[in-house]
């Protein structure tokens, strides 16, 4: 049977730890949401150079290790894990946000780029009032998805130290000598976040479908 | 030329061997895992597929479980905690059997949905030429189905090389980990061995993509 007196004894290091990952996942969420859509317009704009940097990015980004960026963010850089860890994630989740975006601009009509710009919109102006807002229905459930990922990924904070949950549990395991129960509390705190979205990411996705 | 001298110190044979067997030993991981958790996948989304009461259900349940945990939990869970309840792996084997967990969680969702999406009425006819609901399964919806999911195998394939490095936190000698000992030797490293140690992923992960690319596209 499960040792209850861990999680009680150490609930203010649980609930500390789950207020990190919370915390560090919305802010990564947010960053990574307005650099992918930099990226996703970058990409799609019509001067070369931009689609040059935006595909680089993607491509390389999308292709090595989180955890490698997340090293690279803290060794490289003068910041503490917490922070080397959400700028580690949001460089990581932008790319993948920005192909979700990418796809959500390219489903939106052709015709409506070219009406928004017959009515004497600039390109810029066309993209942010009339093809983003459309593009962004489609966004949501992949960029939920995005998110359930940057949840599990902020896990990768414990390796730099960065006061989330997985460390607060590592921490709490090295303390008791009591891993087993230590970690499968971890991993129902993670599910108390992870198991919700995943249900509303997949009822907006049955929708969705229902809808085409 | 300051900013060049490690570069140059660091990229000598001995180092990009090291740095070479260290991803041998990533994708001796990754290949093993992948064999693995294509076979329990398989088996664990053919199982809910075929909707038998409870059995189907209770994987569900396992499975959706295992998706929403973090890969790093499990490869910690794995190493130190199943040892108090007297499992022992070593490291390689931990690795391995972490990494086959989580992903055969994420190959049961592929080839579910991949089943999923071929028509009910070939079910049917399959039935109504006489074939039991097996041999259906086998000779009229598994082909199908297969060729279906050979995209989202590669692209599971490459996050699963890329989830490899996870496993440094156990000390597993992979091409992360490699590059760790040596940029430990000098702080000017670290730019160096972090520029080809990404390089070297990107390489076989770019490959990777493209393949699954050409093969969405066919």
């Amino acid at each position: 049977m499960l040792d209850f007196s861990i999680l009680t004894n150490n609930i203010d290091l649980f609930l500390e730890g789950f207020k990190m990952t919370i915390i560090t996942s919305l802010i990564a969420l947010l960053c990574s949401f307005m650099l992918g859509t930099l990226l996703a317009v970058m990409r799609i704009a019509p001067i070369k150079p931009l689609n040059w940097i935006g595909t680089v990015y993607v491509e390389f980004i999308r292709n090595i290790p989180v955890l490698v960026i997340v090293f690279f963010t803290f060794l490289a850089g003068n910041f503490g894990g917490m922070t080397a860890g959400t700028i580690g994630l949001t460089i990581y989740t932008a790319a993948f946000i920005a192909e979700a975006i990418r796809a959500g601009i390219m489903s939106v009509p052709k015709g409506q780029m070219e009406a928004a710009r017959s009515t004497g919109l600039t390109y810029g102006q066309a993209m942010r009032m009339v093809i983003l807002p459309q593009a962004i229905k489609i966004v949501i459930p992949p960029l939920g998805n995005q998110f359930i990922n940057l949840v599990k990924n902020s896990s990768l904070l414990a390796v730099v130290a960065g006061g989330d949950l997985m460390y607060q549990g590592d921490l709490i395991s090295a303390k008791t000598y009591v891993t087993f129960d230590t970690y499968v509390f971890v991993a129902l705190f993670y599910l108390i976040i992870t198991i919700p979205l995943s249900l509303g990411v997949g009822f907006l996705e049955k929708r969705m479908a229902r809808s085409n | 030329m300051d900013f060049l001298a490690p570069f140059i110190e660091v990229y000598k044979p001995d180092n990009l061997k090291f740095l070479l067997e260290g991803f041998g030993v990533t994708l001796k991981v990754a290949a093993i895992s992948i064999v693995l958790s294509f076979i329990i996948g398989g088996l664990i989304g053919t199982l809910r597929y075929a909707r038998i009461p409870v059995v189907s259900p209770l994987l569900a349940v396992i499975i959706e479980t295992i998706r929403n945990l973090p890969l790093l939990l499990i490869i910690f869970f794995t190493y130190f905690a199943l040892p108090e309840i007297g499992i022992e792996m070593e490291i390689t084997s931990a690795a391995i059997a972490a990494l086959t967990v989580f992903e055969s969680a994420m190959l049961a969702e592929i080839i579910r949905s991949g089943l999923n999406s071929i028509e009910k009425g070939q079910i049917e006819a399959g039935r109504a030429s006489g074939l039991s609901y097996i041999q259906t399964l086998r000779y009229i919806v598994m082909p199908q189905a297969l060729r279906r999911m050979v995209p989202p195998i590669v692209s599971q394939f490459i996050s699963l090389l890329k989830d490899t490095s996870l496993a440094v936190v156990i000390a597993l000698p992979d091409l992360l980990h490699n590059g760790q000992i040596i940029y430990a030797q000098k702080g000017s490293y670290v730019a160096p061995v972090f520029v080809i140690v990404a390089l070297m992923y990107f390489i076989v992960n770019f490959a990777l993509s493209q393949i699954a690319r050409r093969l969405e596209l066919k």
